[in-house]
């Protein structure tokens, strides 16, 4: 069974929702990230995203393409990043995500990407510049691998949003709003509208992601679904703090997992 | 998966969800709007009676005498108003967007003329215009970054990444994701997700139309061969698509090799690049082996892109257009000796095509026709090919 969809299972019986939490692998270097990771797992975040730095990332706010930045500058690539997969598969078993633009997964070779995401321990890929009426193919190699691709549906998805939800695996990556990845001081979608039409065609757990900041907003967000995804102000710490974040990572991630 | 769209294996419509909707919308109302009558009527009027379309078709006598072979026809969208082929595109999708009841317009722009055709038709129908270009570009292309606040536009300095056109083009469909309820992105480019890449070709393909009816007039045959310059490729995309179907037809295409294709400093995509999937669409991209778009490099801020449209990808990996790479100084060479042979002065961008045109010509017999489309004027390069020749304008 994959990792994500016995970690909802999990959750489900304890009557918990998920955290997700979010780092740009080798930001700023592939030890940091490694303690990142295993501290937020401490911390209580239940499933993280490992996000893959590239060059033009035209689904991200100022935070993240400047970790994204920070990572490339480092020396970071797809063969250091599946190499700290398998650092921390020898300490954790919960499940780990890659967040990847397509060409990434294009020049890698999707044979190639699949097999080690398989052997190295990832369990789901989230590719933002790629709609659902282009995942099939990527989708249906992928299944072969039991790797789950991760769909994402907007308020602006409107119709499509039955399509989307129906067809999905792992868990539906709802966006909270219109605009890139970064924090928010306010929502003006109709949650209650959104929710209610993923809610009726969700084929697996949804989650809800992008501009959550706040132990309050996590609160609040996690009241219409199954969990809530946090990434760019946990960005912001690595950023500020750098290597010296770990700590810093913790307590905020322990702050959001207490309220949930 | 649609098939629509694609060329070949080239195309799609890969951009983010959130954007998903309005990219059907457009596509819908694209549909809806391409045949209508009065759609078609309005952008007949405002080519002919604001844009100053049909582009004349000048016989090069001089250029044609002096190279000895072909004779040299210049397709001449140097003298549309705003001084480019980019108003074509414009015209057509802002008559689109008006319809579509968009009252904020963003683009993206390189050397600034799509910035400054974009601006300018919003200015004439009254549209909020927000432009965004690399702050590197900002910087060598000031009289465009002027011209454009002078109409009215916002221009936002893109300096993410490496602060040119695909910078550019990303902080532009980072807005569009934010405000996707009131804002029309007006590509300038054969580039994207469909259906720009259909739509701006559509909106660019009276060009090869008008030369097809112009020699007909003057010498009653096709040309034996049309050159463009590729950037992205809308006006290489105009200039040949009604002659796809006609084979004895050779077009090619001339790409920027910066400082030479073995240096890191070029933008020769087709020659350089490989297969990939960025900003919209499948299509050929200069990359490194783990997908990172590499920088480019040109002396011309309008052909400096890392990738090119899909039918481009298309027509070159089928062999229909061949695409051949013009470094910065025989670019600059072709600027001068056309400047001084037809006295024309060319687009920094078009004068890679004519670099192009002058090789080929003499290898052409005096019985064969070559046209050039200068999809420029070359004003704004000035200060540019004045510092390469190490004169400083400004200053002197």
């Amino acid at each position: 069974m994959n990792r994500i969809d016995r970690c909802f299972a999990d959750l489900k019986a304890k009557g918990k929702k998920a955290l997700i939490t979010f780092i740009t692998a080798g930001d700023p270097d592939m030890e940091t990230s490694k303690k990142a990771v295993l501290k937020m797992f401490d911390s209580g975040a239940d499933i993280i995203e490992l996000g893959v730095p590239f060059s033009d990332p035209i689904a991200e706010g100022v935070t993240i393409q400047k970790s994204s930045k920070r990572s490339l500058d480092g020396g970071t690539n797809l063969d250091m990043i599946f190499d700290l997969v398998v650092e921390l598969r020898k300490e954790t078993d919960k499940p780990l995500l890659l967040m990847m633009y397509i060409n990434t997964i294009v020049a890698y070779g999707t044979e190639k990407f699949f097999t080690n995401c398989k052997d190295k321990g990832i369990d789901g890929v989230i590719v933002p510049d790629m709609p659902y009426e282009e995942s099939g193919e990527l989708k249906d190699e992928a299944r072969g691998y039991g790797i789950h691709i991760i769909n994402l549906v907007a308020p602006t998805s409107r119709d499509r949003i039955k399509k989307i939800a129906s067809n999905s695996q792992g868990f539906l990556y709802c966006v909270s709003s219109t605009g890139v990845t970064g924090t928010r001081s306010t929502f003006t979608t109709d949650f209650e509208s959104f929710f209610g039409a993923i809610g009726e065609n969700a084929a697996c757990p949804y989650c809800v992601g992008f501009g959550i900041s706040s132990p309050e907003q996590a609160k609040k967000m996690s009241a219409y679904c199954d969990g809530v995804i946090v990434g760019s102000a946990i960005v912001r710490i690595m950023e500020e703090k750098g290597a010296q974040s770990i700590e810093a990572v913790g307590e905020f991630v322990k702050s959001l997992s207490e309220v949930m | 998966m649609s098939e629509k769209g694609k060329f070949g294996k080239y195309g799609g419509q890969f951009v983010p969800e959130t954007v998903m909707n309005a990219v059907h919308e457009l596509e819908d109302a694209y549909d809806r709007y391409k045949d209508d009558p009065d759609f078609k009527k309005e952008l007949a009027f405002y080519y002919k009676e604001y844009a100053n379309r049909p582009s004349l078709l000048y016989y090069a006598e001089h250029m044609t005498e002096d190279l000895g072979g072909a004779k040299i026809y210049i397709k001449r969208e140097d003298l549309n108003h705003t001084g480019a082929h980019k108003i074509n595109n414009v015209l057509g999708q802002i008559l689109l967007a008006k319809r579509m009841g968009k009252k904020r317009i963003i683009a993206e722009t390189g050397a600034g003329q799509h910035g400054v055709a974009t601006a300018t038709v919003c200015a004439l129908f009254g549209l909020e215009c927000c432009v965004y270009m690399g702050s590197e570009d900002v910087e060598r292309q000031s009289l465009n970054v002027y011209r454009m606040r002078l109409l009215g536009s916002d221009v936002v300095p893109v300096s993410s990444g490496t602060g040119t056109l695909k910078d550019a083009i990303n902080e532009a469909m980072r807005d569009w994701c934010t405000n996707i309820e009131t804002t029309f992105y007006c590509i300038g480019s054969v580039m994207g997700p469909h259906p720009y890449p259909v739509m701006v070709r559509d909106f660019q393909k009276i060009i090869s139309e008008e030369i097809k009816a112009q020699l007909m007039e003057k010498e009653v045959k096709l040309p034996d061969c049309v050159v463009a310059c590729v950037g992205g490729g809308s006006n290489a995309m105009g200039a040949f698509y009604d002659f796809i179907g006609d084979e004895s037809v050779r077009l090619v295409g001339a790409e920027a090799a910066g400082r030479g294709i073995d240096t890191p400093f070029h933008a020769a995509t087709l020659t350089k690049g490989k297969y990939g999937i960025f900003h919209g669409m499948k299509s050929i991209f200069l990359q490194n082996e783990f997908g990172q778009i590499d920088p480019v490099y040109s002396i011309s801020a309008g052909l400096d892109y890392p990738g090119i449209g899909p039918e481009h990808a298309y027509l070159w990996e089928t062999g229909r257009a061949e695409y051949v790479d013009v470094t910065d100084e025989e670019a600059v060479t072709a600027f001068e000796y056309l400047s001084k042979t037809e006295g024309i002065i060319p687009a920094i961008e078009s004068a890679h095509a004519v670099s192009v045109a002058m090789k080929i010509a003499p290898t052409m017999s005096k019985d064969q026709i070559l046209v050039i489309n200068l999809s420029g004027r070359g004003d704004k390069d000035v200060y540019s090919v004045g510092k390469y020749r190490g004169v400083d304008i400004e200053n002197s």
